[in-house]
């Protein structure tokens, strides 16, 4: 992986210019986003870069299953329609597509984008770029074997105590690959557990020929990253300020990164599109799912959250400089699912008067029968959603008046049996309960299995060698 | 000292990383933010979630952006796919956080009293481009 040490020449037909800035969109925040969002950020004005995360730990849990079953599953199947939609405009107009739509299945991944671009007459015209290595099932007993303990970030524990029951193990990779995939001359980047920061800051990296160890432009591109992985959530969804005054969330403009060589860039979107950037957006989302903020650890470089300066730069436009970085850490970040048992969750709607009283009575009813059945759980959990579900005691107790309310009751443990037989004994409660129940249309609950987290770190010389690009023509 | 939700100083959002929720909450008017500093603490915002917080929390000061961050340890029920909960990824934890009451000065409560309260009456954004026709609406 060189590549990115020395600047690259643009390719022809870019709409970038050298030296100007370079335009990083979002277009997914998660496998199941707007579909369209993606469409509107190519057609909807200038971009250089199209980036699409796919993937949280439930996902990867998800395509893990989804390739048991099916070899040629595992991965974000909503991103080859997507591709065959937009891939001759991309084409024409030089964005290229980085994204971690590959899941656990990079590879057939990359081959249904070849074949919707044939379909969708880019033939011949474009180059396809997967990235390999993150997944560590296959070598899991050599690395234990080899003394890589891969111990719980928290507990401290060895894996070998869940061993057994391992689902998949999946290792965050940082830009480096993105990087050269792109250097290659990948007009589509497909990877599989890519950090969602890697999709925007390997663009960055790539375009303006950053050192690995220009640490203060690398974390810039992590804070862009950040902001860039949540989709709409920079840009005016899920904003809790003031949220009613968000204009035309209906067709909201995702986020829009405008990078320069220093590594400070300014956050937008697209004219003319709903939503909004300002302050208030940018700071939520800056400081959603954060840790400690002086320490955002990556792959590539750790980011000080707290040295980002950010000022208002003309409507829907924030700047964002001064980000400091240091090196990174000898570890790379490995995310472990294991089975964990199972869980099921039965709802029944009760309504006035004294909603919440016969919501808790039924429940009281319901662990009664539970107990006289000899049904041992490792958790139940009463809610009354439309009460306390959200807020617990905070939400004080319920008036008398409460038109309805719905009970939720969750079981989990190791037997599967017993969670299986919580499920008959819910529409019972209809008959034999208190009355004025009704919403129980839906059937028995589902049992789920439950595929638990096991974050660990790995030292990274195992992983990185091992890491495989390939760059295939369409 | 009058006593004002924290709902009506700053804006919020939460996430999750396993077993732990986190909080950032940010001030409305950076003239705010010292007073959020001093008054929401670690150990109060633990006490206000009470039961609901099984481990410590931890507060974070982002000056940069007159904004905390907190992390809540143990509060959701195992974390991710393991909890039963219906905020199983801690995603409204931030409103639980802006119930909670300060003692503010006179000053800040008269000028920031009622913020953050949708209006009462029904309007929607979206449509502003094609408004509703007279006589529609709630009363």
């Amino acid at each position: 992986m060189s590549g990115a040490r020395s600047g690259h020449p643009f390719r022809p037909g870019r709409s970038g210019s050298p030296g100007g800035p370079v335009r990083i969109a979002s277009g997914q925040g998660f496998w199941g986003d707007d579909l369209e969002a993606p469409v509107r950020q190519i057609r909807g004005g200038r971009i250089d870069y199209l980036m699409l995360d796919y993937l949280a730990e439930v996902t990867m849990s998800i395509m893990r299953k989804q390739l048991s079953r099916d070899p040629e599953a595992g991965y974000a199947r909503d991103f080859v329609p997507l591709m065959e939609r937009v891939f001759e405009d991309c084409i024409e107009r030089g964005i290229r597509v980085v994204t971690n739509a590959g899941g656990v299945n990079p590879e057939r991944c990359a081959q249904a984008v070849a074949e919707a671009g044939r379909r969708a007459g880019v033939g011949g015209r474009a180059r396809i770029g997967v990235v390999t290595g993150d997944d560590l099932m296959d070598r899991l007993d050599d690395l234990t074997a080899a003394g890589h303990a891969l111990r719980h970030m928290e507990t401290g524990e060895a894996l070998a105590s869940v061993r057994d029951r391992v689902r998949s193990a999946n290792v965050y990779l940082g830009a480096r690959p993105i990087v050269e995939a792109l250097c290659r001359g990948a007009d589509v980047v497909v990877t599989g557990r890519s950090t969602d920061t890697a999709l925007t800051y390997g663009p960055m990296a790539r375009e303006f020929g950053w050192s690995w160890d220009a640490y203060d432009r690398l974390a810039s591109g992590v804070v862009a990253g950040h902001i860039n992985e949540c989709g709409a959530q920079a840009s005016g969804g899920n904003c809790s300020a003031e949220w009613w005054k968000i204009p035309d969330l209906a067709e909201v403009g995702f986020p829009i990164i405008e990078a320069s060589a220093d590594g400070s860039f300014v956050v937008t979107k697209h004219p003319e599109s709903g939503g909004v950037v300002n302050l208030r957006t940018v700071k939520e989302q800056l400081l959603y799912e954060m840790g400690d903020p002086e320490s955002y650890i990556t792959p590539d470089v750790t980011a000080d959250f707290t040295t980002i300066r950010l000022a208002p730069d003309g409507a829907d436009r924030i700047r964002v400089d001064g980000v400091r970085g240091r090196s990174p850490t000898p570890f790379l970040k490995v995310s472990v699912a294991f089975a964990a048992g199972y869980k099921a969750v039965g709802t029944l709607v009760y309504a006035w008067p004294d909603a919440a009283a016969k919501a808790r009575a039924a429940a009281r009813i319901l662990r009664d029968r539970l107990d006289r059945l000899g049904l041992a759980f490792d958790r139940v959990l009463v809610e009354l959603v439309g009460w306390d579900a959200t807020h617990g005691h905070l939400a004080g107790e319920p008036p008398r008046d409460l038109p309805e309310v719905q009970l939720r009751v969750g079981v989990r443990g190791m037997d599967r049996a017993a969670v299986e037989r919580f499920t008959r004994e819910i529409a019972p409660l209809v008959l034999t309960g208190p009355p004025a129940v009704t919403g129980f249309a839906g059937g028995r609950p589902r049992v789920q299995e439950i595929v638990a987290y096991w974050p660990a770190l790995i030292d990274r010389t195992v992983v990185e060698p091992r890491l495989a690009i390939d760059v295939v023509e369409v | 000292m009058p006593g004002i939700r924290l709902l009506e100083l700053a804006h919020a959002r939460s996430g999750d990383k396993g077993d732990t929720a986190n909080i950032g909450l940010i001030a409305y008017d950076p003239v705010d933010y010292p007073l959020i500093v001093e008054r929401v603490t670690a150990q109060r915002v633990k006490r206000h979630f009470g039961n609901l917080v099984k481990g410590d929390v931890e507060r974070f000061e982002l000056d940069n952006l007159c904004a905390v961050n907190f992390l809540l340890h143990g509060a959701l029920n195992g974390g991710g796919t393991v909890s039963l909960m219906t905020d199983s990824q801690g995603k409204v934890f931030s409103t639980a956080l802006l119930r909670m009451e300060i003692d503010v000065p006179e000053e800040v409560a008269m000028r920031v009293r009622g913020r953050g309260r949708h209006p009462g009456r029904e309007r929607h954004p979206g449509r502003e481009r094609h408004p509703a026709p007279e006589g529609s609406g709630s009363p």
